[in-house]
């Protein structure tokens, strides 16, 4: 899976959390719980939505990795990509 | 005959909007069904009902605002006929004696100042174009403050105040009306309760610790967050000192048999809700987990059900993750308690003689003093804080 797709699911499972935000101004460096006000309930749901369409187990403790866009889809292509 | 009728879903509803019926006439329904979709101040509610038989008769209609109380329809006992043709029950006469409330009820009324001193008593000083506008408008053109010369009403007056007029005719929206209401149920509460404060730090080292190890082993879809820990720590605090526990009545605490401790919900957008996890007490932090979950998703994405705003017994609010330390929470009528919790943080702290770092919490009692006093307050939070040392136990 290309970065592009990684990124287009990412974005995808965020704008199910939080269908207000206006997904097109996100700043891929900046963190995601400052853009978009999102709690841990919200990261955990995240996780939860990666989960599903990407079959991929997050552990917790690589939660810090998800902060920011980039980091997401960073972290997630070499999780895809050592599966 | 059983009446339903619009339910009073937390201190601060007074009338709702139905939406629209869930079942038809002689459907039969059960007591938890989901009869109709009323809309509050708040929130778009799915709301239960709490009798079983047949749907007879709707009394209002999809659209209506009534006030709280006002019987929505008749539910008929199954087996029991249906009265003949033209046969008024007398349940029927008194759901329409009482007048619904429309929404227009909700907006201000227009404020019209009073005339500037008039130049010429007995007679309207108005320019023709302000006049032959006010009378299109339907203005009475004497109650018109007039800015022009010596007074004079000018046709911008006129347009002004119909603008005036329209903004205050439009009903407020949600976001507003939600203000309107949290601030109504706040005043109420201080004015009416007399709240005392207490707080304690609790260590959060076993909790913090205790849940990295048990979410290794959970499915994803089954972690834990700590929030969940807190929540039915406080659950079981509740009944050791169970007069925290109860709703303020006529006057009077009367102790509620269940603990439904309400969840504060911040609504994106905006705006608050604090609707119940049922048997809290009673509930693995497995099950609360899945339900807590649920709750939050559906209470912003406007689906709640009527029991889950009208049954909670104490509000339990979370402000940590805001990077808030203290919470002095304002107690939700008719509970009688309301607990906060910030955020946790390393601190240095002094245990078995050493400075170490601890993850540090700390929590804080909002309490009526006329239904408990300090020391059974502070006996609730040595409580909260010995239950917290054993999380696998909770």
């Amino acid at each position: 899976m290309s970065k592009e797709e990684i990124r287009a699911v990412v974005l995808r499972v965020l704008g199910r959390i939080a269908p207000e935000a206006d997904l097109s101004q996100l700043r891929p460096g900046a963190r995601l719980r400052d853009q978009l006000d999102i709690d841990s309930m919200d990261l955990l749901n995240f996780v939860i939505g990666l989960h599903k369409e990407l079959h991929v187990e997050i552990p917790e403790v690589d939660y810090p990795k998800l902060a920011t866009l980039d980091g997401c889809v960073d972290y997630l292509a070499g999780l895809l990509k050592a599966a | 005959m059983a009446e339903f009728v619009m339910p009073q879903l937390g201190a601060d509803m007074t009338a709702g909007k139905l939406l629209r019926w869930r079942m038809n006439i002689g459907d039969r329904v059960q007591r938890g069904d989901i009869i109709a979709d009323v809309e509050t101040d708040k929130a778009d509610i799915e709301v239960e009902i709490f009798a079983s038989g047949i749907v007879d008769k709707f009394l209002i209609h999809p659209g209506e605002k009534v006030p709280v109380g006002t019987p929505l329809a008749l539910i008929r006992e199954e087996g029991v006929t249906v009265p003949a043709a033209g046969a008024v029950p007398p349940l029927v006469r008194t759901a329409t004696a009482l007048a619904p409330v429309r929404a227009t009820a909700l907006a201000p009324s227009i404020a019209v100042s009073p005339p500037a001193v008039a130049p010429f008593p007995g007679r309207l000083h108005i320019s023709p174009v302000a006049r032959k506008i006010a009378e299109e408008q339907g203005l009475d053109p004497a109650i018109l403050t007039g800015t022009g010369p010596g007074g004079r009403v000018t046709r911008e007056d006129v347009q002004r105040a119909v603008e005036a007029r329209t903004a205050a005719q439009e009903p407020p929206d949600r976001q507003t009306r939600m203000r309107q209401v949290i601030a109504a149920a706040m005043a109420r509460s201080k004015r009416e309760i007399p709240h005392y404060y207490l707080s304690t730090t609790v260590d959060m080292n076993r909790c913090v610790q205790w849940l990295a190890q048990e979410n290794t082993r959970r499915p994803i879809a089954d972690r834990l967050l700590y929030g969940v820990l807190l929540l039915k720590a406080v659950a079981l605090a509740l009944r050791q000192v169970p007069e925290l526990n109860s709703l303020w009545k006529e006057g009077k605490a009367m102790p509620s048999a269940d603990v439904h401790v309400g969840v504060a919900v911040s609504l994106r957008g905006g705006g608050l809700v604090a609707p119940a996890l049922h048997h809290t007490d009673r509930q693995s932090v497995g099950e609360l987990m899945k339900q807590f979950l649920d709750l939050v998703q559906r209470a912003r994405a406007g689906s709640l059900r009527s029991s889950e705003l009208s049954d909670p017994t104490i509000t339990v609010t979370s402000l940590g993750e805001q990077g808030v330390e203290t919470v002095f929470g304002i107690i939700y009528p008719p509970q009688v308690a309301l607990v906060g919790f910030g955020k946790i943080a390393e601190r240095p702290c002094s245990v078995d003689g050493q400075i170490v770092s601890r993850p540090l919490l700390t929590a804080t009692l909002s309490a009526d003093h006329r239904v408990s006093d300090g020391h059974r307050g502070g006996l609730f939070l040595a409580a909260l804080e010995r239950l917290l040392q054993e999380p696998e136990k909770l």
